[in-house]
């Protein structure tokens, strides 16, 4: 059922957002990578997902919210279909944190896709990004670190809206950065930001 | 004596009984068309494999992507005439709806205006267009039968769908109810920053996008007779009304193809060199006297394909040619308002439809009204 349903859901959501995908400056590898992407949408996962090539969609994950997608039957199917990491951002614990439970999901063959803004920002610029990704980057320094922009999707669907509008969106994948040696929390994820932020010009021209 | 053949020339069809039926008229244009454009194409696939010094490679990406959506066109049309008419209201329909997704997409709209924007794509552009379908649902008569899909419907529903149709609720349609229900379903909102432009952008959006472009298919709907004269009243005409169609859709085409190589050829005056560089007075006249002299050739030649007269068709092709590039100016404004190049631009990957279509929205509700006014005659 799954995997009928799982390339259903992925076109659905491609011809309502009306998704079309750039890789600037790389291109898709089934390398164990980390898609980091502006926040600005409930269908943000859902179609970074969708828009990925078959044989990415996969091995990739979308880490999400478990409050929201774990509401309701459909929204619980929806995330197993497009096999969510979800994660609760009430309990988070010190021994087993989230960055734990992403390497441990990850293992050796998945990849994920992860907004380290943490929410949506209903404005649509860029807020400071939360430390997730650093210690990603820290623990696990083999990781490809994918900066993502997506345009248009708060268009489709703001915050606070049910149904979403056709519109048309497009999603920029960027080269990968990595932790360079010594570099301090706040440069790395300044860094980062700034890598998504440039993408959204590319897009422009 | 003479000012009297000519004008017999001129006003009246050739009395000579059609050599060629209606619908062979259609595929002839359709197939010279295409032939036409293939030719354009192998020029084109020669052009980009020039250097840089020759020609300006973006010029021949232009016009590339130009012929390319011609080719779509024109299978749009070949469509037409091998399927039922309601398959072509659909394709238009589908032209419609990816056009508005492009207009609003590089329009700027705000978070209020979401739920207006969803009525306008999910309830008034498919409405518009069933409308359009309904248009061949005539009053109960003896024994005559609504079928839709297959299904059999009751006298009383073909009465109440015919009643819409006499009323031509789809010329009212958006004007009336959609232009005021987005005004008034924004203020409902309370957001007050900009309101007036936002109500315009949509308003504007789909009464190109849409209401514009639904003329064209309703050409198939349309009854119309023909004039043996000018001041005589209309004679049923037999002819097949997708002549109509293939008459604008391939005028426009040609039309625009001619404004493109004059303006290259000795473009002296630009119209508005800060709204379109390239378009020049010299480009509108030339392409517009052209395009006359062409359609009534066709008449001519294929004198099943309209009911028009060889002058009337002269007529509504210089028309057809002014109002196309009309359309296309007006399309150039804004988008250098909006300050892209093309629509397609923001969103890369996708082929631009709004780009392709701009003259057509301007041309076909002209086309249609005037025929309408001049022709139709009320069984």
């Amino acid at each position: 059922m799954k995997a009928f349903t799982g390339p259903c859901l992925a076109a659905l959501a491609k011809v309502v957002s009306g998704a079309s995908i750039r890789w600037v400056g790389c291109t898709p590898d089934t390398c164990q990578r980390v898609y980091f992407a502006n926040h600005t949408s409930h269908l943000d996962a859902l179609v970074l997902w969708a828009s990925l090539p078959r044989k990415l969609r996969a091995i990739t994950r979308p880490v999400a919210a478990l409050d929201y997608w774990n509401g309701g039957p459909i929204r619980r199917y929806m995330a197993n279909c497009f096999n969510a990491l979800l994660i609760d951002r009430q309990k988070v614990k010190r021994r087993n944190t989230p960055v734990d439970i992403m390497i441990q999901e990850m293992g050796s063959d998945f990849s994920l896709i992860v907004f380290p803004e943490g929410g949506r920002n209903p404005a649509g610029d860029l807020q400071p990004f939360k430390s997730g990704l650093y210690y990603l980057g820290k623990k696990r320094p083999d990781l490809e670190l994918m900066p993502v922009y997506i345009h248009n999707l708060n268009r489709v669907m703001p915050k606070g809206e049910v149904l979403p509008l056709p519109l048309l969106s497009c999603i920029t994948i960027g080269e990968p950065i990595w932790l360079q040696s010594g570099e301090h929390k706040n440069d790395f994820l300044d860094r980062a930001r700034e890598a998504v932020l440039n993408l959204k010009e590319v897009g422009q021209d | 004596m003479l000012s009297t053949n000519i004008s017999n020339l001129l006003l009246a069809q050739a009395e000579t009984p059609e050599t060629v039926s209606s619908a062979t008229a259609s595929w002839i244009l359709l197939g010279i068309a295409v032939a036409m454009l293939a030719t354009l194409m192998l020029i084109g696939r020669f052009l980009s494999g020039r250097s840089e010094s020759v020609i300006d490679p973006a010029i021949v990406r232009a016009f590339n992507r130009r012929v390319a959506g011609w080719m779509l066109i024109c299978v749009v049309l070949a469509m037409t005439m091998l399927f039922p008419r309601g398959l072509t209201v659909f394709l238009f329909f589908i032209l419609s709806f990816w056009a508005m997704r492009e207009f609003i997409t590089i329009t700027s709209t705000r978070r209020a205006d979401h739920r207006t924007l969803f009525w306008v794509f999910v309830i008034f552009t498919p409405l518009q267009y069933v409308l359009i379908a309904l248009m061949s649902v005539q009053a109960p008569g003896n024994g005559t039968v609504l079928h839709l899909f297959g299904f059999e419907f009751s006298k009383s529903f073909q009465l109440a769908i015919s009643k819409i149709t006499a009323y031509d609720v789809f010329t009212i349609l958006i004007p009336v109810y959609a232009t005021l229900f987005i005004a008034a379903r924004i203020a409902f909102t309370g957001d007050r920053k900009r309101y007036f432009e936002r109500i315009a952008k949509i308003q504007f959006a789909i009464l190109i996008c849409v209401y514009a472009l639904s003329h064209a298919p309703a050409l198939l709907y349309l009854k119309v007779g023909r004039r043996v004269d000018v001041f005589s009243e209309p004679e049923a005409w037999s002819g097949d009304p997708r002549g109509l169609l293939f008459f604008l859709v391939i005028l426009v085409q040609f039309s625009e193809l001619m404004h493109f190589l004059f303006d290259k050829m000795f473009g002296r005056h630009v119209i508005a060199p800060n709204i379109n560089s390239t378009k020049s007075w010299e480009g509108l006249i030339c392409a517009a006297c052209l395009t006359a002299v062409v359609g009534m050739l066709i008449q001519y030649t294929l004198a099943g394909i309209t009911p028009f007269m060889p002058i009337g068709a002269a007529l509504m092709a210089f028309l057809i040619s002014v109002m196309g590039t009309s359309g296309s100016m007006t399309m150039s404004a804004i988008k250098r308002d909006r300050g892209v190049q093309d629509y397609g631009t923001l969103v890369t990957g996708h082929a631009s439809i709004l780009d392709r279509i701009d003259s057509i929205c301007f041309a076909a509700p002209i086309f249609f009204h005037i025929t309408r006014f001049f022709l139709q005659i009320t069984p």
